[in-house]
């Protein structure tokens, strides 16, 4: 206790009134310090380390596909269809066309829709109670598990026709890319200001077309993002496609049978016994995973193209 | 039309009398040599066409009303759902009323099927996915908002988003080929060797089951959770954490003052969005639960969850009332996930409401 | 040719708010008018009643007659048709960002379906050299964009985009409040120019401008027209107290 300063007598002011001692030096308060700075650190510490942990699954994950996966592909894999039970080799040719064209018809369906409800959100509904209640509804359904709208889809549809289809699939898939588009094109709508409306509107350009061509085109690079990435999360997703498109061992490119898909084929795959099945699953992730970013990345240099000079 | 000042059409104005421009402006130089109307002839083709043109007003309503009705299908999809699986579960819900979600038993062989064991499963999962990933979310989220330099910010974002890019049924094949074995092998027996005796690692561990399933859930919400903590922590105004550092607070007692306390509703909001999407998450967790209907209280043993049994058994149910009980599931986590996803849209709303639109 | 403009008994809100109350005004043909007034005094409301712009806000309203000519623009025909014939230049430069500065020119006619590209040509070039901005962006009209120009620029660009429809009557918000000195008198220059041929009302708040630019001013106070008359008259001889306050710079 000695080596504490002795408190000083606090003077009392004009007024009276007593001030508390201007010391930093009490070693209460040298010690509070310390403390507080050293959870200032160990905090500091603790949110770099999460961060790192975070990243280590990623680096984990996409290094050992990369591994497994390049060295299981070879050109059988993109010519070929799997080959039967036993026998090596085979590729999966059929699935990668079949993940085509349901992505194909899920996008021809998903993104009109989004866009056109977007832009009601956007340039219609401003306002308007009704507007309010497709934005929610729009964010519940974008959390909808993707295995129930399998199994909507298979009731709704395949059970009516009584046999699976790439269309279900296709129908399922459209239905999950609609919210997130639809709350982009938004959300990039939102941004684009009032002011350029206001020009085309002031030209005598209707309003459909001030729409289309001036707050569209405007928001088009951010539409075309929203778009991609409702895109890549659908095209990576396998459970709406179990009870919908199904698999198939073979060709098929028909939109009212069962279609095979890279995504099914990849779990129906991991799931065997088969060590050369366990290979194909790997080579099929690391094709699905690229093709992703592939595509993601082209068109995102084609809207980039055509940009003009000093465009913002 | 000559570049005299206009003093000569002065005559025909309504109202002014005399009085020529206080100043005209020397001008001749870009004087247009006929302007775009042509004087006293014809009217321009432009102005010819543009009268020509309509008014729009057809093409105005159409393209309105198809708005709208694009809109309005968003309604009409969940009233879809909704109603399509009430009908396709008619039987079930006749048959066992609330006793399907309070039924431990479910045999499609004998016809008794309860949904006890799955909702254990999904809530076991989820919880302890959420346990895990919450910590490492905000820490990532406060790292990124407050902490990280401005060079690392944009690349580590992406990293954290690019997770989220990875399908599930990939994170499902690097969990049975990497994550079982470690589980299996070197985490599983540390786990039973210092926290056996809590009861939660006991029995045989395959390396599949409750704790695996778990993990991987965890790493797959990660994403979701700490980009919109994020988002939410980037809302909260400048103003407010220099108003605590002014007070000399270090850095982590503004984050806690300044951020964490304003944001805490929208972390809460982003902590249940995670959670709707843990409950859902269906192939990653079908491949490494062990797809066995038990309750048990170590997390070793295999497990089942209401979204992988219907992944499992859909195409193989034979029977109407086995199809129709597992549609019930269906139903039954379509209902959760929207309830549960409407209180994190409401709390995620309240905070970011007013801030300006995310730009990805 | 420029077309007068007679305005009678014209009331309009927003909202509940009464912002123009039962104006009546004889803008005059191939003149320019100006109108004054302090910020919120219903000068820029006025305007956009002209060429039914003040409806594209869903909470505004505006009743009474406005005739362009013989036409009733409130009965006899539809906002679209009116604002091809009635252009607005806005208090800031508002060029489309996406397009070059060719198609922003040339986006009246284009976004209303005109497809001739001799024509097209022809009045981009016209439009642009009326608005004294051809020299400067001659050779590269279609490779940059039109917000890439300087404030001054582009609100330039802006007045051969409304010139491009070969509008009747021009109506101007405030054209030069969001530009620099050199950029403001380049534009009154225009606006000096362009009057012989159309008819132009434009709303300022800086008086020495509506003295060196229009024939009639009319001074706005509290959503009434206070006073109209020639601008000589207004800033020499006002008749109203309230016009020489102001003027005086006593108020506003």
């Amino acid at each position: 206790m000695s080596t504490d300063p002795t408190p000083i007598e606090a003077p009392a002011d004009d007024n009276g009134f007593m001030r508390p001692p201007m010391d930093f030096q009490t070693r209460r308060m040298r010690w509070n310090s310390m403390r507080r700075h050293a959870v200032n650190h160990l905090v500091t510490g603790l949110a770099l380390l999460s961060t790192l942990l975070v990243i280590a699954p990623l680096v984990a994950i996409l290094a050992y596909l990369i591994y497994k996966g390049a060295s299981s592909l070879n050109m059988a894999f993109f010519t070929q269809i799997p080959a039967p039970v036993g026998e090596p080799g085979g590729g999966m040719a059929n699935a990668i066309l079949g993940s085509g064209i349901i992505l194909a018809l899920a996008s021809s369906m998903g993104i009109p829709v989004g866009i056109a409800a977007g832009v009601y959100l956007a340039e219609y509904g401003r306002g308007r109670m009704l507007a309010m209640a497709v934005r929610f509804t729009a964010d519940v359904l974008n959390g909808v598990p993707s295995i129930v709208m399998g199994i909507a889809i298979y009731s709704l549809i395949v059970m009516r026709q009584m046999h699976f289809s790439a269309f279900s699939g296709g129908v399922a898939l459209a239905i999950m890319m609609v919210p997130t588009i639809t709350r982009t094109t938004e959300e990039m709508l939102a941004t684009v200001p009032h002011a350029v409306r206001e020009a085309a509107l002031g030209l005598g350009v209707p309003k459909w077309r001030t729409v289309v061509s001036v707050s569209l085109r405007t928001a088009s690079p951010g539409i075309i993002t929203g778009c991609m990435l409702a895109f890549a999360r659908v095209a990576g997703e396998t459970a709406p496609l179990l009870f919908t498109a199904f698999g198939n061992q073979f060709w098929s490119y028909k939109l009212n049978e069962p279609i095979a898909a890279l995504p099914l084929q990849i779990y129906i795959y991991a799931i065997s016994p088969y060590d050369e099945w366990h290979r194909l699953a790997w080579a099929g992730s690391l094709v699905l995973i690229l093709m992703i970013m592939m595509s993601v990345t082209l068109v995102r240099i084609y809207a980039g193209r055509g940009a003009l000079k000093g465009a913002s | 039309m000559p570049q005299t000042s206009s003093s000569s059409q002065m005559d025909s104005a309504v109202v002014s009398q005399d009085a020529p421009p206080v100043h005209a402006p020397a001008i001749a130089s870009f004087v247009p040599d006929a302007g775009p109307t042509a004087q006293d002839g014809p009217p321009s083709p432009v102005r010819q066409y543009l009268s020509t043109r309509g008014n729009g007003g057809l093409a105005d309503k159409t393209f309105a009303a198809a708005m709208l009705v694009c809109a309005l299908s968003i309604f009409v999809i969940v009233l879809f759902i909704l109603t399509v699986l009430i009908l396709r579960s008619k039987l079930s819900l006749a048959q066992f009323g609330f006793h399907f979600f309070s039924g431990s038993d479910w045999d499609p062989v004998s016809g008794s099927f309860g949904a006890l064991p799955f909702i254990f499963g999904t809530l076991a999962t989820s919880l302890l996915a959420l346990a895990l990933a919450v910590p490492l979310a905000l820490g990532v989220a406060v790292f990124l908002t407050e902490l990280c330099p401005a060079k690392l910010r944009a690349p580590i974002s992406f990293l954290t988003e690019l997770l989220a890019a990875i399908p599930s049924v990939v994170y499902g094949l690097w969990a049975v080929f990497v994550l079982v074995p470690i589980m299996r092998d070197q985490l599983g027996p540390l786990l039973y060797q210092y926290l056996g005796w809590t009861g939660f690692f006991e029995g045989y561990n395959f390396g599949v089951g409750l704790l695996t399933a778990s993990i991987i859930l965890a790493i797959m919400i990660l994403p979701i959770i700490s980009s919109i903590a994020r988002d939410i922590m980037l809302a909260v105004p400048v103003s407010q954490r220099e108003a605590v550092l002014a007070l000399g607070a270090t850095r982590w007692e503004m984050i806690r003052t300044g951020v964490l306390r304003n944001a805490r509703i929208g972390i809460v909001g982003a902590v249940i969005l995670g959670l709707g999407r843990a409950l859902g998450e269906t192939m990653a967790v079908t491949m490494v639960i062990g797809n066995h209907p038990g309750i048990s209280k170590s997390l070793f043993a295999p497990g089942y969850t209401l979204a992988s049994v219907i992944a499992n058994e859909f195409t193989e149910a034979t029977g109407d009332l086995y199809l129709s009980a597992l549609i019930e599931i269906g139903l039954a986590l379509f209902l959760v996930t929207i309830v549960v996803n409407a209180i994190a849209r409401a709390l995620v709303w309240a905070v970011t409401r007013g801030a300006p639109a995310r730009v990805h | 040719m420029g077309v007068g403009i007679d305005v009678e008994h014209l009331n309009a809100w927003y909202g509940a708010t009464h912002t123009l109350q039962d104006i009546n005004l004889n803008i005059p043909a191939n003149h320019a008018t100006a109108l004054i007034g302090p910020s919120g005094c219903g000068k820029s409301t006025f305007v956009r009643c002209l060429n039914r712009m003040h409806e594209t806000n869903p909470i505004a309203r505006a009743t009474g007659v406005v005739k362009m000519g013989e036409i009733d623009i409130y009965k006899d025909a539809s906002p679209v048709e009116i604002r091809r014939r009635v252009g607005m230049v806005f208090q800031r430069p508002n060029p489309f960002p996406t397009m070059s500065i060719y198609d922003n020119v040339a986006s009246g006619l284009k976004l209303n379906g005109f497809r001739n590209k001799a024509i097209l040509d022809e009045t981009v070039e016209r439009s642009l050299k009326a608005a004294a901005l051809w020299e400067e962006v001659k050779d590269e009209l279609k490779k940059k964009s039109g917000a890439s120009l300087s404030g001054g620029q582009q609100q330039r660009m802006c007045i051969a985009r409304a010139l491009a429809v070969d509008p009747e009557v021009l109506l101007m918000d405030e054209p030069a409040s969001a530009l620099d000195p050199v950029s403001t008198s380049k534009i009154e220059d225009l606006i000096f120019q362009l009057k012989s041929q159309y008819t132009i009302v434009i709303v300022t708040h800086n008086m020495q401008q509506a003295a060196r630019v229009a024939e009639n001013t009319g001074f706005f106070l509290n959503g009434k027209m206070v006073e109209f008359n020639s601008t000589h008259m207004i800033f020499t001889n006002p008749a109203d107290k309230r016009t020489e306050d102001y003027i005086t710079g006593r108020f506003g």
